[in-house]
């Protein structure tokens, strides 16, 4: 890592043990133990998540709720530990990422303000010395000698703020510090955010608020379901993080209108294979996939698979009927497709039909999912399908 | 070692501390004076049942002293112990949203128990002289068996504060064990009311057992019994030694190995 780089995320991924029934008992250790059944689920918050932030730069990272961003700010500030890959940071990191945090509400003000300089790494002398500044920021002075269980949250935020712009480190973490506060206190933040700006230290912001995103950030980051979906110009990210809500918005819709066609099954199975014949659903760009289809009604003459990318994307769609393909069998078949297709998580769309009908008699619209990996021998494309290409001169 | 005591950690241990001494009586008319009179009145319920009831007491020099000891080192132990035990899920919500170093929290727990202890052999300083206890050049060994004692609360303090976060089953089995440490460890009986040698021995070997007999015949009186008397030699005393380093060791061990996930079991 050379010296401009401030933190370099290295292929982490984070999986955590969800428990289906709270298992901290030891009855239930010893039970399950016997029984030998594993009462967790495991769910893969980020994967394989890799990127670099320079010194100076004011970094943003959006995305959805649960899309893994809080997990990554926490593994970068050292509250957990990276499943797989490495995290290096260089320079004092402020050990905290959200505000008020440690605070206690049987405490006054004045002991809260000690206690939290000393999560900053502050002892009591350098406190005592600040004291007076950290206050008058606040706008308190009246009420240091009241517990804080008797303060307003919107001072509880005041204090914690002022108190969290002094820590006196090179790189800082904020999540959702925006959202709190009013019109004035937001004030307070972006003029703060100036100053760091202006001081050339290393920020990163989780925030839902694009606006401030691109008003402060020299680059942002977008993340999805734990995978990185772009890194660039602030105001692309939050233009394709906008647009990625509108379209779950619409997808959630069209799924609903959809739902009028075919009744009929067939008992239709689909699955999806990887070139060795074994049954996946993860494979790797430019994989071939085999898509299995096995039904139970002689009179089905053709067949449909549609990929779709699980943002509401069609990549591509074909039948047997459209291919000239004609059946010798009538109760299974197989489509093998080259997926080249960026990575990203997708679904199959299969429809059946029966001579002489134009519609499908049988139509899944939300078959199996699979995920594309990237490719790591491949370099890096835009855009959703990698076409044939070359380059000439 | 540097890192662990840098300016930053002393910072946060000692407020730490302060925090868990002003949150502990809050509230309370007579604040801090509660940590002298709670053993003060648990000796005195046990001197009225023991020595004055049912007379243990006899044939020890200054017994009630003598008792008040083994009471307040055994309070230490179990103060200790208990308050470090649910130390690191109490503080569960510094450990998700902050980094600081985990053992800072079981380590400034171990203080605060320190502190009462302190105060608490003030206290059987005042009862020594007002006994007449005669002080014994042996007195000198008191702060390696307070040592002991403390490391032998400590290792079991990293063990059971990181296993509570998984299981929560363990405080209850703590309580348990403790209660039945208490009457295992000869503090309201002398040790020679047991008759069979082979039981005596046994006794002893418990780290706690040995360390308060140790303390009191250092410090109180020679009249009782400790490890080296009921050996009678041989390497048999070092067992309780052996004990507490094991624990240390084991402790530290699986504290380390659980520290980076206590954040996301809790």
């Amino acid at each position: 890592m050379d010296n401009e780089t401030a933190i370099k995320v290295d292929h982490v991924s984070k999986t955590f043990k969800l428990p289906h029934e709270k298992n901290n008992s030891i009855k239930g250790v010893v039970v399950n133990f016997y029984k030998r059944k594993k009462t967790f689920e495991t769910q893969q918050v980020l994967k394989d998540v890799s990127f670099e932030i320079n010194k100076g730069e004011f970094f943003g990272i959006v995305g959805r709720n649960g899309s893994g961003k809080s997990t990554l700010l926490k593994m970068i500030a050292g509250i957990y530990a990276p499943s797989e890959g490495n995290i290096h940071v260089n320079g004092k990191i402020t050990p905290f990422i959200e505000l008020g945090v440690g605070f206690s509400p049987e405490l006054t003000g004045r002991e809260n303000v000690f206690l939290n300089g000393a999560l900053l790494g502050f002892n009591r002398k350098e406190m005592a010395a600040m004291y007076e500044d950290i206050v008058a920021f606040a706008e308190i002075e009246k009420f240091m000698d009241q517990k804080l269980k008797n303060y307003s949250s919107g001072m509880q935020v005041r204090l914690a703020f002022s108190i969290a712009i002094r820590a006196r480190s090179s790189i800082l973490l904020l999540d959702e510090v925006l959202a709190v506060g009013d019109e004035a206190f937001q004030r307070k933040c972006f003029n703060y955010f100036e100053t760091l700006k202006r001081n050339k230290k290393t920020v990163i912001i989780v925030t839902h608020d694009m606006s401030a995103v691109e008003r402060f950030c020299s680059r942002a980051m977008f993340i999805e379901d734990g995978e990185i979906k772009l890194i660039g110009k602030p105001n692309t990210v939050a233009a394709a993080y906008s647009r990625s809500n509108d379209e779950n918005y619409k997808i959630a819709k069209v799924e609903k209108i959809v739902e009028e066609v075919p009744q009929e099954t067939y008992g239709l199975t689909i699955t999806t294979k990887n070139d060795r014949g074994i049954s996946t659903n993860k494979f790797t760009s430019n994989d071939l996939m085999t898509v299995s289809l096995a039904w139970d009604n002689p009179e089905v003459n053709n067949a449909s698979v549609t990929i779709i990318r699980q943002s509401g994307e069609c990549m591509f769609g074909t039948g047997t009927y459209q291919d000239k393909f004609e059946f010798s069998l009538h109760d299974k078949v197989d489509y093998e497709v080259a997926l080249n297709l960026q990575e990203g998580e997708y679904y199959l769309q299969v429809g059946l039909g029966r001579e002489g009908q134009v519609k499908p008699v049988v139509l899944i619209n939300n078959g199996p999912s699979f995920v594309v990996n990237r490719d790591k021998s491949d370099s890096r494309w835009d855009g959703f399908t990698k076409l044939k290409h070359e380059w000439k001169q | 070692m540097r890192q662990y005591v840098s300016k930053q950690n002393r910072a946060l241990l000692s407020e730490l501390v302060r925090t868990d001494f002003k949150l502990r009586y809050q509230g309370s008319a007579l604040g801090y004076a509660w940590s002298l009179l709670r053993p003060l009145l648990l000796f005195v319920i046990l001197y009225v049942v023991f020595v004055k009831f049912l007379k243990l007491g006899n044939g020890i020099p200054h017994y009630p002293v003598y008792l008040l000891f083994g009471i307040v080192l055994w309070n230490f132990f179990n103060e200790m112990t208990v308050m470090s035990l649910g130390s690191i899920v109490g503080r569960g919500d510094l450990i998700r949203k902050i980094r600081i170093p985990r053992w800072i929290i079981v380590f400034s727990s171990s203080l605060s128990a320190l502190i009462n202890l302190g105060l608490n052999l003030v206290v059987i300083l005042v009862f020594m002289l007002v006994n007449h206890v005669d002080l014994y050049r042996t007195a000198l060994w008191l702060p390696l068996i307070l040592i002991e004692i403390y490391l032998f609360a400590l290792g079991l303090s990293l063990f059971l504060s990181a296993a509570f976060v998984k299981f929560r089953d363990i405080g209850y089995i703590w309580e348990v064990i403790m209660q039945a440490g208490f009457y295992l460890t000869p503090i309201l009986y002398p040790l020679s009311r047991i008759t069979n040698v082979t039981l005596q021995k046994l006794l002893l070997l418990n780290p706690m057992a040995q360390a308060i007999q140790d303390a009191r015949y250092s410090t109180i009186t020679h009249e009782t019994g400790t490890i080296w008397q009921v050996f009678d030699g041989g390497w048999y005393y070092l067992i309780p030694f052996i004990i507490v380093a094991a624990t240390l060791v084991g402790g530290l061990l699986y504290f380390k190995s659980q520290a980076d996930s206590f954040a996301e079991n809790i």
